[in-house]
Order: structure tokens, then sequence, then C-alpha cells
């Protein structure tokens, strides 16, 4: 396929008008409806990182007012989490995969899709608005009492805005969980699914069982808010402990909403790169729904120190271990598939290899968290900060960049500059350590987080903090570059450039507007390598 | 910003002040998790570059993969760091149950916090703003609430933390091992100042925190400040023998039967509720007519009205002499 060029009819050249983007339930073009938004959200939510970490050069408060600086960690938080890493991988590669994964034509609802698009859009607008009329300063996590009763910033309209964005991500999963169920091509049995399918089904139970209990604390607090109903507020009788336990039975499980996405984007890699089936497939795919079911019952280990019986924190610690089982199980498993594998280097693999180790100090940190007597002290502080930006950064967002640089042949049909690409990957990994690791030690050292001024003391680890994340943010904004400038000048991919085996590579790239020209039957579990007939080198590489 | 010029503190520390008995157990914990992940980060990280290089492609290797225990190689990695993580929950666990239980001993101290500094009462009248003064060795035991949002006490020198609740007491202890100044920091996000709700603590010899207890001006102890706010309010109108209100005379830590006939003990978080909030729970027999003292009373006037009630245990003592 050396003369491979851009597939001729193709669903991006299936319509060119705005209306054709606007008003389509192409599964695909959605995924890149979400692409655009999100990247716009992402560099939104950078921006606020960007000035916080500028305050935080010097132990006084000086750039910014104190009231300035707590809007901006709150929209950072609330911008990331649920403008950029929830939608991320489920909604953007999600979008775009599933159906091609499963050899369906498109997702079981295509209407429904595009409607969470539009959710998703409205949302924003509110959040905007909020944004744009003075900000909100109670922090991602509105504990009450203080966002009911005495904060005087926007918190209503942000409150609106998640509550829709939450009926975007429900239809999201829904539609989801309903493709895998019923849309799978003839001959795809569940264990030849994909592995990525098996963590974005995971992915989707928990944002189907899980953003409802976020919906309703959102009404209850609003509800008290504008109302004053005491349902959180001592002093109207309500219990400012309840909110956190409705918050973070939300919120923990929208830790693995953000995780899990990325954990099957891994496989994917792992496999294709080392032209080998993951090692313990079904392993790995339970270890998914586990997480899943895990998640739902450790939401109190956010809260040692609040109040709660202690009896009760007991069985969160204990419960809290065992969540980390499945993941650990995933990270042998990845590292045992490169055993005599065939391993190709290429930009995909180095952003996999960079989310299993930072994903690695990440879980590993959170078992430190777990540990009762370790987290009374490190709980609030700079700790969890670098703890959760391991998971989240370096997880989360490492997964999904190696997903968009995996599938982006796929999706837009050119291959980007491998030597740039690699470049930016190293840059990436060097800055996102230089900016987080520093922050462990901080933790420790006691310095509490949403702190705007802090003792001198503290300044030369905050110092290296700010530096990374200036060397962190030339590693994002490096592939924004070559990836626009490769949809122009890249090389024509052809319909496999990777030798992969599943089956989102039988068809042309960019895929036509039905994915598939007829239904593919699977007679194959999914990861099909014979590699182990000795000596046939270099075979299926961009061939 | 902060007051707090910690003298112990080099100018780039990268581990905290050790100065207290629960400090040196946390911290055993917390090398023991260290020494344990960075055995498995160094394993995963080795392994990864290790098979990434010998196994790259193009090279000839060895790929043939023979006969391998598939499922005893999964039962392994899933029952070792099992154990080994109940090894440390037991461990961590066992640590905060024996740092959450105050020994009997304990010196009491009152904390309330408000948006955005800490106020202290010792039981002798002695108050001060953002800074916290103890003896050395000695068990000191912090009573906690907020007047307005939640707040969070935390001495890292200590490894100490608890949330300060509005409506609610929550409690922690400790014992200083080492003479200096450490600093107090508000953790829980409370809103516009909350990086300046800071302060100190001073940790002094037993002597010296004696000298400074006493310190010029004289003081009413709390127990005696709170008598006179319970004549200025009047309290002993009804609250007296035969009165319309209950006897609060050696009423605290006593059972109570109430109206519908369960029992609740007469402590601090009782003894708070009946002030703030009258009719949430009445004693049996009484008419339902107190007034809430909400508004009239601050959670340290509380404090000081319930340190005089405890006083009155011992029959009808006064409370002119200070439950010091």
């Amino acid at each position: 396929m050396n003369e491979a060029v851009v597939a001729e009819t193709n669903y991006l050249n299936a319509g060119y008008g705005v209306k054709s983007w606007l008003l389509t339930t192409d599964h695909k073009r959605i995924g890149i409806l979400y692409l655009l938004a999100i990247t716009g959200f992402f560099f939104v939510g950078g921006f606020f990182a960007l000035l916080m970490r500028l305050e935080l050069l010097t132990p006084p408060g000086d750039m910014v007012n104190a009231q300035t600086y707590n809007k901006l960690f709150t929209m950072h938080g609330v911008t990331m989490v649920w403008f950029f890493l929830i939608p991320s991988i489920p909604a953007v590669l999600g979008n775009f995969l599933v159906p091609m994964m499963v050899g369906a034509r498109d997702l079981a609802f295509p209407r429904l899709n595009l409607l969470s698009w539009y959710l998703f859009m409205i949302s924003g607008v509110f959040t905007l608005y909020a944004l744009i009329t003075g900000g909100v300063d109670t922090g991602w996590t509105f504990y009450t009492p203080y966002s009911s009763a005495y904060t005087t910033t926007n918190v209503v309209p942000v409150m609106i805005g998640i509550f829709i964005n939450g009926f975007s991500s429900i239809l999201t999963g829904l539609n989801i969980i309903i493709t895998v169920h019923t849309m799978r091509a003839p001959g795809l049995t569940w264990f030849r699914l994909p592995l990525f399918i098996w963590s974005i089904y995971a992915t989707s139970l928990i944002l189907v069982l899980a953003t409802p209990v976020l919906a309703i604390t959102l009404l209850l607090l609003g509800f008290e808010h504008l109302v004053g109903v005491g349902i959180f507020d001592p002093a109207l009788g309500g219990d400012p402990i309840l909110f956190q336990h409705l918050f973070w039975f939300y919120s923990h499980p929208a830790v693995y909403i953000m995780i899990l996405p990325s954990m099957g984007v891994i496989s994917e890699l792992v496999a294709t790169f080392s032209r080998k089936a993951i090692f313990g497939y079904r392993f790995v795919a339970a270890a998914s729904l586990a997480i899943a079911v895990y998640g739902f019952l450790v939401w109190g280990h956010h809260m040692f120190v609040s109040g709660q019986s202690v009896y009760a924190s007991v069985v969160f610690s204990a419960l809290s271990y065992l969540v980390a089982i499945p993941s650990a199980v995933k990270v042998f498993n990845w590292t045992a598939t490169l055993y005599k594998g065939r391993v190709w280097l290429q930009t995909p693999l180095l952003y996999a290899f960079g989310f299993i180790g930072l994903f690695t100090v990440g879980g590993l940190t959170g078992l430190f968290l777990a540990a009762l007597a370790v987290d009374v002290h490190v709980t609030d502080t700079y700790f969890v900060v670098a703890h959760f930006h391991y998971i989240m950064v370096g997880g989360a967002v490492m997964g999904y960049l190696g997903g968009i640089h995996y599938w982006w042949p796929k999706m837009t049909g050119r291959l980007y500059p491998e030597g740039w690409a690699k470049f930016s990957a190293v840059v990436l990994f060097i800055g996102f350590n230089l900016t987080f690791f520093p922050q462990f030690i901080l933790g420790y050292l006691g310095m509490p987080r949403r702190y705007f001024a802090y003792p001198s003391e503290f300044q030369i680890l905050n110092v290296l903090s700010t530096a990374g994340a200036s060397i962190l943010g030339v590693g994002y904004i490096l592939p924004m570059i070559y990836l626009t400038w490769s949809l122009r000048h890249g090389k024509p991919a052809g319909p496999n450039p990777w030798g992969g085996t599943t089956l989102e590579w039988h068809t042309s790239s960019p895929p036509i507007t039905t994915n598939f020209e007829t239904t593919p039957t699977v007679t194959a579990p999914a990861y099909d390598y014979h590699h182990d007939e000795p000596e046939k080198e270099e075979v299926s590489q961009g061939e | 910003m902060t007051s707090a010029k910690v003298n112990t503190m080099s100018s780039f520390p990268l581990f905290p002040d050790q100065a207290s008995v629960g400090a040196q157990r946390v911290d055993a914990v917390y090398f023991g998790l260290l020494a344990i992940s960075a055995f498995f980060a160094l394993l995963i990280f080795v392994l990864l570059i290790y098979f990434a290089l010998k196994y790259r492609a193009g090279r000839n290797v060895d790929r043939v993969i023979r006969r391998t225990d598939y499922l005893k190689l999964e039962m392994t990695w899933i029952i070792i760091p099992l154990l080994i993580s109940f090894a440390i929950f037991g461990w961590a666990a066992k640590v905060y149950f024996d740092l959450r239980t105050p020994p009997e001993d304990a010196l009491e101290i009152y904390v309330v916090g408000k948006q955005w500094m800490w106020k202290v009462q010792h039981p002798n009248g002695v108050r001060e703003n953002n800074e916290l003064h103890v003896p050395i060795g000695r068990t000191v035991k912090l009573t906690m609430t907020s007047q307005d949002v939640i707040h969070s006490f935390f001495i890292p020198a200590f490894r100490i933390k608890q949330d300060v609740l509005p409506g609610r007491y929550t409690s922690q202890w400790f014992k200083a091992t080492k003479v200096g100044e450490y600093h107090l920091f508000c953790a829980e996000y409370c809103g516009t100042s909350h990086s300046g709700m800071v302060g100190k603590v001073v940790v002094m010899e037993p002597l010296d925190y004696e000298r400074w207890l006493l310190q010029g001006v004289a003081q009413e102890s709390m127990a005696a400040s709170g008598e006179l706010l319970y004549a200025r309010l009047s309290c002993n109108t009804c609250h007296k023998p035969g009165g319309r209100g209950p006897d609060l005379a050696g009423l605290f830590n006593r059972q109570v039967k109430l109206e519908g006939g369960d029992f609740v003990t007469a402590d601090r978080e009782y003894i708070r509720e009946s002030i703030i909030n009258p009719m949430a729970k009445i004693v049996q027999g009484y008419p339902r007519m107190m007034p809430t003292y909400r508004t009239q009373l601050t959670e340290d006037q509380v404090n000081e009205v319930i340190e005089y009630i405890k006083s009155m245990s011992g029959g009808q003592e006064t409370a002119s002499r200070s439950t010091k």
C-alpha cells in the first residue's frame, strides 16, 4: 500500500458545510466535535494553572489577590475535571472508536449522541458565563456550608453548568453500554473484544450509575442556597459531612471515569507495539470491572479527618487497599506483555511507557493516602495534589495523548512527524515530573493545598514546580502545532500504519461514513499476532 | 506571610520537624511505605526498559515462549501485593487508632475556628489568637469547633490534623517532645484568607509554661467567665431545683431521660445543642419553653458556659475554683 493516499470518499469529505458538522449524527464527526471542544477547555484550564504557578513563585501573595487565586484553582479544577478529563477519552476516542472496534456502523443511538454533545456545549456556556461574570471561589469540591451560605461568588450558574454536563455524561455512557451489548459484529464475542472496549464499558457503567448522585447533590445544594432549606448547613439544622459523603460518592468513582479509559488505551498501545496479545487478557478485562465496582465503595477515604466515625474510616481504608490490586494487576500484565515481544518504540508506545511509569508512582502514593495514620498528616496538603496529578495528568492525559497519536492516522488519514512527536513526549515526561514530584516533598513538609501565600522555607520546591510547569506547557503546545501541521502536510497513512489487529484497522483511513463496506465477521481474538514462528522479521510494519 | 518564624527549619528543608510522640510513629509507617513503593516502582521501571531494549523489533533474540504457568503468575502478583497491602493497612490503622484515643490525664484546651483566625482558650482563662502555647511532655487534648465554615487544625510537626466543624465538637491530642515553635495551618479551604489562617505552636519547658500561664493580667477562669454569662443571661431563673427547667448541678456526663423515653448523655454536644437549639431534645417532665441563645453566645462563650456547668458537677461547687 505504498501509493496509499487519503481514501477518496470518507467521513471527512462526506459533506463540507457548517451544517454538515453541527447536525451530523456520524459518531466519528461527533468525536471530532468533542475533540475541538475539549482541546479549547484544556487550554483554558491550563491557563488558570499557569497563573497559579506564577503566583506561587514567591512566598507572599503578590501577583493576583487572594480571592482571584481562589477563583483560579476553582476554575482550573472545574474545567479540567468536567470539561476535559471526564469527556476526554470516552467522548472523543470512545465516540470515534467504539462502533468501529465492535464492527458497527454507528453507536446505538446516533441522535442521542449528538444531543449529548449539545448538552456538553450548553453546560460549557453556563460555566463560561459564571467565569466571565466573576468566577467561583469554592474549590471544585463545593464544600458546605462555605458554598451554600458564605461565598458571594457565582456558585449557581456553575452548578447548573455541571448539572447539565452530567446529563451529557450519562447519555454518552448509556450509548456506549447499549452499543457494546447489542451491536457487536458476528463472531465478536465478549472475550474477543479489544481491551479498550472493556475499559470504556466499565467506565460507562460508572458514568451512568454515579453521575445521577452528583446531580441530586447539586440540586440539594442549589435548593439550600436559594431557598434556605437546611440540608447541609448546620445553622439551618443540616449536616455538612452529609454533603461530603454525597459529593465523594460521585467524585471518587469519577476518578475512575478519568483513569479507566486511559488504561484501555494503554492495553491497545502495548499490544500493537509489542506485536503480542496482552498477557493475561482476561485478568486485565476483569480488572476494569473490578475497579468500576470497588470504585463505589471507597469514597470515605477522602474524609479521614472530616469528623466521620473512626470505625468508618478503618473500613474505607481497608477497601481502598483492595482497589489497588486490580490496578497493580494491569501494570504487571502490561509489563509481562513486552517480554519476548517485538517492541517497536514509536511515539504511542513512549506515551504508554510514560503512563505506566507515572501511574505506578500515582498508584503507589495512593497507598500512602489510604494508610490512615499517614493520611491524617498528608491529606489536604500538596501530597494529595501531587498524587492526583500523577493519576490524572501523568496517567489520564498521557493515555489520552498516546491514544490521539495512535489513532490520529485513522482519524485524519495522515501521519504526524515522528521525530517531533517523540521529542515532545520526552519533554512532557520531564516537565511533568519536575512540576509534580517536588509537590510530594512539599506535602510531607506540611504545605497545605489551596494556599495563596506560604512560609518562605517552601519557596525552592515551589520554584522547581513552576519551572517544571513551563516545560510541561511546551510539551502540550508542541503536539498542537505538529498535529495541526500534519492535517495538510503529513504523509498519507494508509489503512493500517501500525500493523494493528483490531477492527478499526481493517477499514480505510479516514474511514467511510458507514465505517465498513460490509459488516466484518470476526474469527479470532483481539490481538491475533503469530510471531512465535522463528524469524519472520519486520512484517506488517507500515507495509 | 506568617508570624511563625520557625527557627528549627533550614531554608530548604526536605523533611519536616518531628516534635511529638505521634510524629515518630507516623513517620515509621511513612518510611515503610516508601521502601515498599520504591521497590515496586523500580521493579516495574527496570523491567519495562530491559524488555523494551532486549526485545526491540529487529533484534535477533529468542522469542519462543515456552510453557509458562500463566495462572500461577497471575495469582502470585495478586496475592503478594494483597498481603503487603493488608499488612500496611493494619499497621497504619493501629497507629491511627492509638493516635485518635487520648490518654486520660490530658490537659484540655479549647479551639474555636472562625474566618480567618484561631481562638484558643485555656481553662484558667488565658486566651490567645493564632498561637498555642503548650508544655513539653504533657498530653494535650484540643476540643474544637467552628463559628462559621469548616476549618482544619493542622500541626505538621506533630503530624496531626482534624477538621473543625460548625455545630459540632471534634478533638485531637498530642504530646510534644521538642521545645520550639512550629507551624499551625488551616488545612480545609475556608474562603478568601484561608492561607492567612495560620499561626504557631510554641512548645515550652514546664516551668516556662507555668510562668507563661500566669502572665500579668489577672484572669477569670473559663468556668468563672461562664458563671458570669450564666448570671447575665439569667439562666438560673429556670434552671434550679424545682424550677421550670432541669437543675444543672451534677448534670455533666450524666444520663438524662428525654420526652418519649430515650436516654442521652449530657456531654458537651448535648449541652451545646440545648443552648443553641433547645427544642431538639426535651428532658422528660419539663415544658417546651426555652428560647435559643444562638445569637447571644459565640462559640467561645458557649465553651465557658459549659465549663461552668461542668464545674457544678460535684454538688453546688462554685466556679471560682479553676479547673486547672
